[in-house]
């Protein structure tokens, strides 16, 4: 199983500029995340942190127990090891071939022989879809590919953790949605805790299991999906149905008299949209042990959730979880007793 | 502007830091062997023939001014003497390692300045891999490596531009130039030209990975970096040399007459 990832306190700045203070969340162990965001926020400096490529001046990084933050730095190369990252761009070394890129963590960190890194790299290759592109030069391939070699790469060791900075950023809608059924299908596979940071409505509506949001410095909330796809924040309202009105404003926030205008206008915030159903692993694959896990913590603590999300969540339960559970459908919408 | 001088401060810092980092690591396994040759032979291509290029003239002009300094004074059995002792000592590690940081620290700093800037050396330390164990370390040894072998080339062909002036050029004895060869210096002069190239190398190396693992923003700034490591070099490699000779003449008292 995944490693958890327990952020507490942190807070990153450069020089006099915040960039966001007070972030604490919890990566729940095996499932998958979603940072969501306007540009700028500092979503990918958050991920940096957690890499320990940057070095945040408060808070801790609790990963399997060891702080990043505070730790060795011999430590923090074993800790990256957990760690597969896939970049904005992909990162590929440009004098290398894909292949030679692929099997980069192999050669450094393993003592396999030739043959079976061959074997690994084409497995990997093919689970991208980059089959037949193994000897191309990275500056040779198109944006799309290139990400999708970055993401054969991060996953050439079996990590624990999956980073992903904007995976649809540069892919067209259909690619995207393979991507996010190839995250949620590995997440099937290898259990691995993963953390997708985007500002991609879609991906942030079928493929989290909890996601979060940082706004005006602060992570705004983070938690299971349904708390922040029911949130009353007009901040999330906004972003999910991707207005104009509300406190996003095309470089920072808004101005309280800008905002009146708009109240005035518009009425107040935007219903949100649905929530649509989480994606599925491919047929034939293994049934995602993260949302057995998941829904037992949220059935723990559902009576600490908002009515809107409690109701999603029973809604999203099967007659036999709720038997299982101890629970009773109410005859008035989003009862439990 | 901002006159403070912590930044500043902060950057020589980082500088001596990763100079540390560097030699801390180069005794670290696993090696970088393959990258090693290959820098090695990269930062040797580019710096050969411009160095020998460079030493002819270098020493052609010590043995010209010299000459006409000891025909005036009648001392011209001692142009050979002098003009070994100008081209080991001073002249052959500082052209050496001019070349290697013009041309080789040049090339390497926009290679490690592009790759910091398409997040190659990010994606390699998130792999788990650091990158100056991997890619630093090879390229200052290269550059170490052929400052000590190439400041042999250039002292011979400093040696012979100079006996080509003075002996053809200029008239003089050849059997008199060759025979004052050892009147004035001595092996211990050899080996400071060696340790001098060796630490030129060095700083060469470092001074170029360091202003490539940390340009100021974009190509343009990658741009900027590599013109910086070239005179961050050069002025150093004045300053260290200063330093060097001035230690050298105290601890090895020259040769007498």
């Amino acid at each position: 199983m995944g490693v958890e990832i327990a952020v507490e306190g942190l807070g990153k700045s450069f020089g006099p500029q915040t960039v966001w203070r007070d972030v604490s969340l919890t990566l729940p162990p095996g499932e998958v995340s979603v940072l969501l965001g306007p540009s700028g926020t500092g979503k990918s400096v958050f991920l940096k942190c957690l890499v320990g490529l940057l070095r945040p001046e408060h808070g801790s990084i609790l990963i399997d127990g060891v702080d990043l933050v505070g730790c060795k730095e011999r430590q923090r190369y074993e800790l990256r090891k957990l760690f597969g990252v896939l970049f904005q761009d992909g990162a590929l070394f440009g004098s290398m071939t894909l292949f030679d890129n692929v099997a980069f963590p192999l050669r450094e960190h393993t003592r396999y022989r030739e043959s079976k890194i061959r074997r690994i790299v084409f497995e990997k290759m093919e689970m991208v879809g980059l089959t037949g592109a193994e000897d191309k030069l990275p500056g040779e391939i198109s944006g799309g590919m290139r990400k999708r070699a970055g993401l054969a790469r991060a996953l050439v060791l079996d990590p624990e953790i999956i980073l992903c900075d904007e995976p649809d950023s540069g892919l067209d809608p259909v690619r995207t949605a393979y991507l996010s059924q190839l995250l949620i299908d590995l997440n099937a596979q290898i259990d691995a805790t993963i953390l997708i940071v985007t500002h991609n409505i879609n991906v942030a509506r079928t493929v989290p299991d909890n996601l979060g949001m940082i706004f005006r410095k602060e992570l705004v909330l983070f938690g299971p999906r349904e708390i922040l796809l029911t949130s009353t924040e007009p901040v999330v309202a906004q972003f999910l149905n991707g207005l104009r009105h509300g406190p996003i404003g095309m470089s920072e926030e808004k101005d309280q008299a800008t905002l009146e205008a708009e109240r005035a206008r518009y009425g107040d915030g935007a219903e949100l949209p649905e929530i649509v159903p989480q994606l599925e692993p491919s047929p034939g694959l293994p049934v995602r042990d993260a949302v057995r896990r998941r829904k037992d913590r949220l059935v723990q603590s559902l009576h600490t959730l908002a009515p809107a999300a409690q109701q999603n969540v029973l809604s999203s339960l099967t007659e036999h979880e709720m038997a299982r559970y101890g629970l009773r459908r109410s005859t008035r919408a989003g009862g439990v007793l | 502007m901002n006159l403070s001088p912590v930044p500043a401060m902060r950057q020589v810092g980082s500088l001596f830091a990763l100079g540390l980092e560097v030699f801390r690591l180069m005794w670290r396994r696993p090696f970088q062997f393959r990258e090693l040759v290959q820098q090695f032979w990269f930062v040797a291509s580019v710096s050969i023939l411009p160095s020998a290029l460079v030493s002819i003239p270098f020493g052609a002009v010590i043995g010209l001014q010299l000459g006409s300094l000891t025909t005036q004074i009648g001392a011209e059995s001692f142009n050979g003497a002098a003009s070994v002792l100008a081209v080991i000592q001073q002249a052959s590690p500082i052209v050496t390692t001019l070349i290697i940081a013009g041309a080789g620290g040049s090339a390497i700093c926009a290679d490690l300045g592009s790759r910091t800037i398409r997040e190659e050396i990010d994606a390699m330390e998130v792999l788990g891999v650091s990158a100056v164990q991997r890619l630093v370390v090879p390229r200052v040894l290269a550059a170490m490596l052929v400052a000590v072998l190439l400041n042999g080339m250039v002292s011979v062909v400093g040696v012979a531009g100079g006996y080509f002036f003075n002996v053809i050029m200029q008239g003089g004895t050849p059997g008199a130039y060759l025979a004052s060869f050892s009147a004035l210096a001595q092996l211990p002069d050899l080996w400071v030209s060696e340790l001098k190239a060796l630490m030129f190398g060095f700083l060469a190396g470092v001074v170029a990975a360091y202003r490539g693992l940390h340009p100021r923003g974009g190509p343009k700034g990658v741009g900027d970096s590599v013109n910086q490591s070239v005179v961050i070099t050069f002025l150093l490699l004045f300053f260290v040399n200063g330093v060097v000779t001035a230690v050298y003449l105290q601890l090895v008292p020259a040769k007498g007459m």
